[in-house]
This record gives structure tokens, C-alpha cells and sequence, in this order.
């Protein structure tokens, strides 16, 4: 597998040192159980819940069931407007975190990412006494008479929504600060020169200029929001299931691991389509990474 | 909106930005400020706060279960970082030193778990210890955490040699130093701040994962974030807040020491 190219022959022994060790990581660790996730979702469960090795498409079939369906669907909602609000958010904010000054936004990018190197669940999970029936917000909004009685605001679809953006939105935030960082200012004022209002230039120029940011943004938001079971359980309680609880359900509590593994494959099919559809549109991959 | 690219904002303009960016804040810190507050309140119920009381940090010491799952958690992030950082860092150097059959093949499957939902990951992995018989516990924990661990170590190096000049290694050769030495003596400690990323990286990955350690841990090996999913149907204890805050106050401290430092360090140059 790695054989070397003439120019560095001789080196093929530091080279397999360095290199075997993430080789077989990779291939046993990754690469394998990708695979054998794809063989048991053609397989069946026996009684016991032991996976049997005989080739069949009911998991497959099964995907199409109309509760199923319903899960897509929810999942699908809060994924969209997960993505949507993280961009309305992430824009103007990128914008104002761009024009700051050396200082300033460097202290603004730690305050951003501060709170995502601590604990996600506790943070998710202390927003019920922000917005529980008998938390903060709704004492507010009693106390400005903005509303009479205190409403349900946990275990919604929206709260699952807001703990998705809560969770997510540094992911949207600092690809569209990269590209607008690179924005080449002489542009808007030549289109302001020319004649072109706020509204055009921002249309015309800046949008089209600082789409890669939001694509790239969109991917590393939209994917991970299909998948954050735990969100949705801390935020909705049990009501607003994603297409991560219920394959989390298949492994966990259901144990049907084929009919699990048959959903997993649905959602990397999902994931590739959105890469591939990134990266031929000229988005590069090396920059879904790293917070 | 494009006005806020130009030179001189109106005093519009900073009105809007001043109270946007402090909407913003107030969104993501307001959980946080919520763990500290309730931390420090009489009540066991994180509804109302009643009175202040340091007693749940006091606690904290005899909640066994919880401070184990902050030692098991602690125990299992130093493992797969240490994993990861060596895999890792020599991946990183391979790949930029050699040209290789099944170069692309590393580069795609290190991929895999940043572009990947992280439950597709662990339930590959869960499936994968079961068909090999590996028992889910502190070991499959660990190997779970270096596994999503090492594409990020390998990228945060690959960031620093992009930097790196060939000749350095070239020119220790010439003078006689043999390879292991040029490894020590030069690559490692050119890359050595972007080990150290990578290495507080995967910590921090590690300390917090919550959807792959669900899969691939057993009873045995509960870590704190599974700790807290645990115990939220009982209602979530002060003492866990306490606890929570307490690791917070010590990741910000850590965050504004390397801050500091990498500042100063840019000062100098």
C-alpha cells in the first residue's frame, strides 16, 4: 500500500514507522466498522435481539414508515430553520466582529468560543430556569405585561431549535468572518462610486462574495443539527424526536441494530450528497473543520 | 447592512452593533451565569433562588458517583490526548514529508469524523466492539475518544508545517545529524506549538464529548457529561452546577493564560 515514489526510496522505513500506527486506526477504527455498519443494515434481529446474517431490504423498506417519516420531517424542520437563524444571526454579527479593532476582536472571538469549551449538557440543561413555566423569561414578560398567564416555552420545537443555535452558532459565525475578512473593500466603494445603493451592493457584491462562508457555515450547522439527540432531549423533552434519537433509540433501548444502522446509512448518504454538493461548487473541505 | 463595512460608522450604526453584540452575549452566557448562580442557592430545585450557600461545593466531595465520573472523565481525556497527540503528530509529519500509495486514503478516512455526524461514529464503534468482543468500558472509551481525536491533532500540526522550511532538515543532515535526531532536534520543536493546539484540543474534544462516549462506554465508565444526562430526570443536583462551575472558572483560566501568552509572544516578535 505504501509504496514510495523513486524520488524517496530509501526512506520506506521511517515512512512505515510513521505511518502504520494512524493506518491501522484508521482502517480498524473507522474504515471497518463504516462497512460492517452497512452489512447489518441488510440484516435482521431474532428474538433476542442478536443481529442474524441473512440478506434483507425490510430496514430499508421499513425508513418509509409513516412515523419514521414524521421524524424526518421534524428533524428536517429543525435543522432548516437551525440553519436559518444561525445565519440571520451569524451575519451581522461576523460583520461587526470584522470591523472591530485587532483587539477587540480577538476578545470577541474568545467570548464567542468560551462558552463552547465548557460543558454543553449543564449549559442546554440550565436554560429550563430561563424559560420553564415558572422561569425568568416569563416572569419578565408577565412583569412588562407583554403576557397574562406564563407560557410553555421548554419541551417545544422551538426550544429545540434555540438549543440547537445555542449549541451551534460559532460554527456559522467564524467561516463567515473568514470571508468577510478577505472582502476586498475597494469593491463595495467602487459599486457605491457607480451608483448602486446599500441594498444593491450588499445583493450584488458582498452576498455573492461571502456565499463560500455561509455554504461552509450551513454544512457544519444543518449536519451535526440532524444528529444532536441529546439537544433535543434536554430541549423537547421527548416529544421533538430528531433523526438522532431515533437511531440512538435502535442502539440503546430498542436494539434493533440493523434497523439502526439502515437509518445511520440514510443520514451519511445525506452528509456526503451536502459535502460533495460543497465541495464541486467550490467549497474547500479543509475548512469544515477546526473551532 | 453593507454600511457597516464602510470607514466611519453613524452613531446609528454603533447604537445597533454595541446592542446587537450584547444580545449575542447575553444569549450565550445567560445558561452560564444560570450553573453559577444556582450553584450558590439553598434550594435543591434550580427554579427559584432562595438563599446563598457555599454547602453544594462542600458536597461535591461526598457525591462519590459524581466525582468519580469527573476522575473517570479527567483519566480518559489524558489517555486518548496522549494517543492522539503521538499518532497524530507523526501522521502529520509523514504526510508532509512523503508522497505515498493510500496518501489519499489517510486523508479522506481523517476526514470522516469531522465531516461525519459524531453518531455515526459511535454507533460504528459501538458495532464494531460488540463484533470483536471488546467490553464497553474505560478501554473502549478511550480508544472511541483518540479515534475522533486524531484527525484534529493531525490538522492543527499540518497547519504549523505548512509553515515549515524544508531546508532546516536538510541542512541537520548535512551537518550529520541522523534522522531521529533531526526529529528531535528540529521538526518536533518547530511544530511544537501546534502539538500543543492540538494537544488542548483534543482534550477539550474529549472532555466534552457526550454522543460517542454514550455508545461506547459501559456502566463501569461513566463519564460527567453522561453523568449529567443521568441525572436529569431526577432533577439535576446543585452540587453538579458547583462542579460545573468550578470546571468552567478553570477552562477560562486555562483560555486566558494561553491567551496572554500567545500575545506576549507576538508582542516580542
Amino acid at each position: 500500500m505504501f509504496k514510495l515514489n523513486s524520488k524517496f526510496r530509501g526512506k520506506t522505513v521511517p515512512l512505515a514507522i510513521m505511518i502504520s500506527p494512524v493506518a491501522a486506526w484508521l482502517v480498524l477504527l473507522i474504515a471497518v466498522p463504516l462497512v460492517y455498519v452497512f452489512v447489518i443494515s441488510f440484516c435482521s434481529v431474532s428474538e433476542s435481539h442478536k443481529i442474524v446474517f441473512s440478506f434483507t431490504l425490510k430496514n430499508y423498506a421499513k425508513l418509509f414508515n409513516a412515523d419514521v417519516l414524521g421524524v424526518y420531517y421534524n428533524s428536517l424542520i429543525v435543522a432548516g430553520v437551525t440553519t436559518a437563524v444561525c445565519i440571520l444571526i451569524a451575519y451581522p454579527f461576523a460583520m461587526i466582529m470584522s470591523k472591530a479593532n485587532a483587539f477587540k476582536k480577538t476578545l470577541m472571538t474568545i467570548a464567542l468560543l468560551l462558552p463552547f469549551w465548557t460543558n454543553s449538557l449543564i449549559r442546554l440543561y440550565s436554560w429550563r430556569t430561563l424559560l420553564g413555566k415558572n422561569g425568568y423569561l416569563n416572569d419578565f414578560l408577565i412583569w412588562t405585561g407583554a403576557i397574562d398567564e406564563p407560557i410553555e416555552m421548554m419541551f417545544t420545537q422551538g426550544a429545540v431549535v434555540l438549543g440547537m443555535v445555542y449549541t451551534l452558532l460559532p460554527f456559522m459565525v467564524l467561516p463567515i468572518l473568514t470571508v468577510i475578512d478577505k472582502l476586498d473593500k475597494n469593491l463595495i466603494e467602487a459599486s457605491k462610486d457607480l451608483g448602486a445603493g446599500i441594498v444593491k451592493t450588499f445583493r450584488h457584491v458582498v452576498l455573492p462574495l461571502t456565499a463560500p462562508g455561509i455554504f461552509a457555515g450551513s454544512i457544519m450547522v444543518f449536519i451535526p443539527s440532524l444528529g444532536y439527540f441529546f439537544v433535543a432531549d434536554l430541549m423537547g423533552g421527548g416529544n421533538n424526536q430528531i433523526i438522532g434519537n431515533l437511531i440512538s433509540r435502535q442502539f440503546k433501548s430498542a436494539y434493533n441494530w440493523p434497523f439502526g444502522a439502515a437509518l445511520s446509512i440514510m443520514l451519511i448518504i445525506v452528509t456526503l450528497v451536502l459535502v460533495k454538493i460543497y465541495t464541486k461548487s467550490g467549497g474547500k473541505i479543509d475548512e469544515l473543520g477546526v473551532v | 447592512m453593507s454600511k457597516l463595512l464602510t470607514k466611519t460608522p453613524s452613531l446609528a450604526e454603533k447604537i445597533f452593533s454595541r446592542s446587537f453584540s450584547a444580545l449575542i452575549f447575553i444569549f450565550l452566557y445567560a445558561p452560564i451565569a444560570v450553573v453559577v448562580l444556582f450553584s450558590f442557592n439553598s434550594s435543591k430545585r434550580n427554579i427559584v433562588f432562595e438563599n446563598f450557600t457555599l454547602k453544594w461545593y462542600g458536597e461535591i466531595f461526598y457525591n462519590d458517583a459524581l466525582l468519580d465520573s469527573f476522575f473517570t472523565t479527567l483519566a480518559v481525556a489524558s489517555a486518548s490526548t496522549l494517543i492522539a497527540v503521538v499518532i497524530g503528530t507523526l501522521t502529520a509529519i509523514a504526510m508532509f514529508r512523503y508522497k505515498f500509495k493510500g496518501k489519499s486514503i489517510i486523508d479522506a478516512l481523517l476526514y470522516v469524523p469531522v465531516v461525519m455526524p459524531e453518531i455515526v461514529l459511535g454507533i460504528s464503534l459501538l458495532s464494531s466492539f460488540a463484533l470483536a468482543h471488546v467490553p464497553l468500558g474505560f478501554v473502549s472509551l478511550i480508544i472511541a475518544h483518540a479515534t475522533f481525536s486524531i484527525p484534529f491533532v493531525v490538522f492543527t500540526v499540518q497547519a504549523r508545517l505548512s509553515g515549515f522550511d524544508r531546508s532546516l532538515e536538510e541542512a541537520a543532515m548535512d551537518l550529520g545529524a541522523n534522522r531521529i535526531r533531526v526529529l528531535t532536534g528540529i521538526t518536533i520543536p518547530v511544530i511544537f506549538p501546534g502539538i500543543i493546539s492540538g494537544a488542548a484540543l483534543a482534550f477539550t474534544l474529549s472532555i466534552d464529548d457526550f454522543i460517542i462516549s454514550f455508545f461506547t462506554t459501559g456502566a463501569s465508565a461513566v463519564t460527567f457529561p453522561l453523568k449529567i444526562m443521568e441525572s436529569v430526570r431526577s432533577g439535576i443536583r446543585p452540587d453538579v452546577y458547583a462542579l460545573s462551575a468550578l470546571i468552567m472558572l478553570a477552562t477560562f483560566i486555562a483560555v486566558i493564560i494561553a491567551q496572554v501568552l500567545s500575545y506576549r509572544k507576538k508582542q516580542k516578535l
